[in-house]
């Protein structure tokens, strides 16, 4: 982990903080980049503790954050130009949200972090601004029997801080509301893309195999002329599901992510149709529409945990109905495509 | 853009008017906008628009707020079932976009 976001030290009441830059520099960009690609997440840790940020006082605003660089370098970043404290909790390198979930952004850090960094020595007030999605995590009345900080929650986004303060610490509406924008959901796509790419190659190597199955029985010869269009096919699906279905969301029609990701997987059956692409008979081309739907629909209902608006019990309800079905498909769609290639 | 809506009738909200003091914390913290307060009570008025993140719940001094709070994520769920355990997300410590 570099430390190249610290800029100095500050004394305070017996205490030395580090002072960190409000600048996101080259190297923290490609670090993002990096770490959305799934390279070396691990690394991506920044050490919990109190930090300061401009020159803060003792009435300064303590920001409270994840130990996830992403998450502290928005906050940091938002923050330029102000002078505070920023308290940043061992999340394990997790995001604020999903942190919150588990709990480890959670009532019990934060009370033993203000405890740790005494930071009833460091500030006169007892404010703490949190971010909004902290809360799924953080009992603000329980902080605040037992620390005495009141906890306010901010926006849901870093960017809207300084309206927030402007505000008088109050989020409207807008600040509050999370929203599942285009660019929300392009950002999720390379992670997912690489977090199921050991799946995909297995699909592909099945399909491999199979493709060089021969009519004069398994024969296993017809690698050289099919092998690259299944392997092709079945990375379209993959594409489907993880690509397509996410960036067009709201537009696709049907509320299941996996009857979107069917939709989405047809029209790419449908494409390689209309390009001649999909050869062999109608028993090949009926098993391509199976393997290709299922793949794009399984990888589309994953995409629930990205997203920002499904419940725990709507996707239980989504998968009762959906799986068998998948199931079914990707099953039938196998045997039709050694049926295909036999007869 | 408008807002996106997952499955009608199915979050497991449930909201006990009588205890409710009208803080107003519930609507602080829901990212959905499903609260809304009226007569110095809280009432649930977007209930399809919860996903059950328990934000709320976690955070009414009361506890007049009920949900079944867990990993929207299909992923999770599989896990789950496969661990025999609650919907837990597999992924590692620091994955971003595990649920």
């Amino acid at each position: 982990m570099n430390n190249s976001f610290l800029t100095g030290t500050l004394s305070i009441a017996d205490s030395i903080i580090p002072v960190v830059s409000d600048k996101i520099r080259f190297k923290d960009f490609i670090g993002a980049v990096r770490v959305r690609w799934g390279i070396k997440r691990d690394n991506y840790r920044v050490n919990p503790g109190l930090y300061a940020i401009g020159s803060p006082g003792q009435e300064s605003d303590v920001f409270v954050s994840a130990n996830y660089k992403l998450s502290f370098d928005a906050l940091r970043k938002n923050l330029s130009g102000e002078n505070g404290w920023i308290l940043v909790l061992d999340t394990k390198g997790v995001n604020v949200w999903c942190a919150a979930g588990k709990g480890t952004f959670g009532t019990k850090e934060l009370v033993s972090r203000i405890r740790t960094v005494s930071l009833e020595k460091i500030v006169n007030h007892r404010r703490l601004i949190l971010p909004q999605l902290g809360a799924t995590g953080v009992a603000a009345y329980k902080v605040k029997d037992e620390t005495g900080f009141n906890v306010h929650y901010g926006p849901v986004r870093a960017s809207d801080i300084k309206k927030f303060i402007i505000n008088g610490y109050r989020a409207d509406r807008d600040m509050r509301k999370v929203t599942f924008g285009f660019r929300d959901r392009i950002k999720l796509i390379p992670n997912d893309f690489m977090y199921g790419k050991y799946w995909l190659m297995g699909a592909m190597a099945i399909l491999f195999l199979i493709s060089g199955i021969g009519n004069e029985g398994l024969s296993y010869k017809d690698f050289s002329g099919e092998g690259g269009p299944a392997i092709l096919k079945v990375f379209l699906g993959y594409v489907s599901g993880i690509v397509i279905t996410p960036m067009f969301l709201p537009y696709i029609p049907g509320r299941h992510f996996s009857l979107k990701g069917f939709y989405a997987g047809s029209m790419v059956f449908l494409i390689l149709i209309m390009l001649k692409y999909s050869s062999g008979n109608i028993i090949e081309i009926l098993s391509w529409f199976l393997i290709i739907t299922t793949i794009s629909s399984f990888l589309a209902m994953n995409f629930t945990g990205s997203s920002t608006y499904t419940s725990l019990s709507g996707v239980k309800k989504e998968m009762k109905i959906s799986v068998p079905f998948q199931i079914g498909f990707a099953l039938i769609g196998l045997v039709l495509q050694v049926v295909g290639k036999l007869i | 853009m408008k807002d996106l809506v997952y499955l009608p009738d199915v979050v497991t909200l449930g909201l006990c008017e009588s205890t409710c003091n009208g803080c107003g914390m519930c609507i602080k913290v829901c990212p959905h906008d499903v609260f809304e307060l009226s007569g110095k009570k809280a009432h649930i008025v977007n209930r399809d628009y919860c996903m059950e993140c328990g934000a709320c719940a976690m955070n009414c001094p009361l506890q007049a707020i009920t949900v079944n709070s867990g990993v929207g994520c299909a992923a999770g769920i599989i896990n789950g079932i496969l661990r025999n355990t609650e919907p837990t997300c597999g992924c590692s410590e620091s994955n971003v976009n595990c649920c």
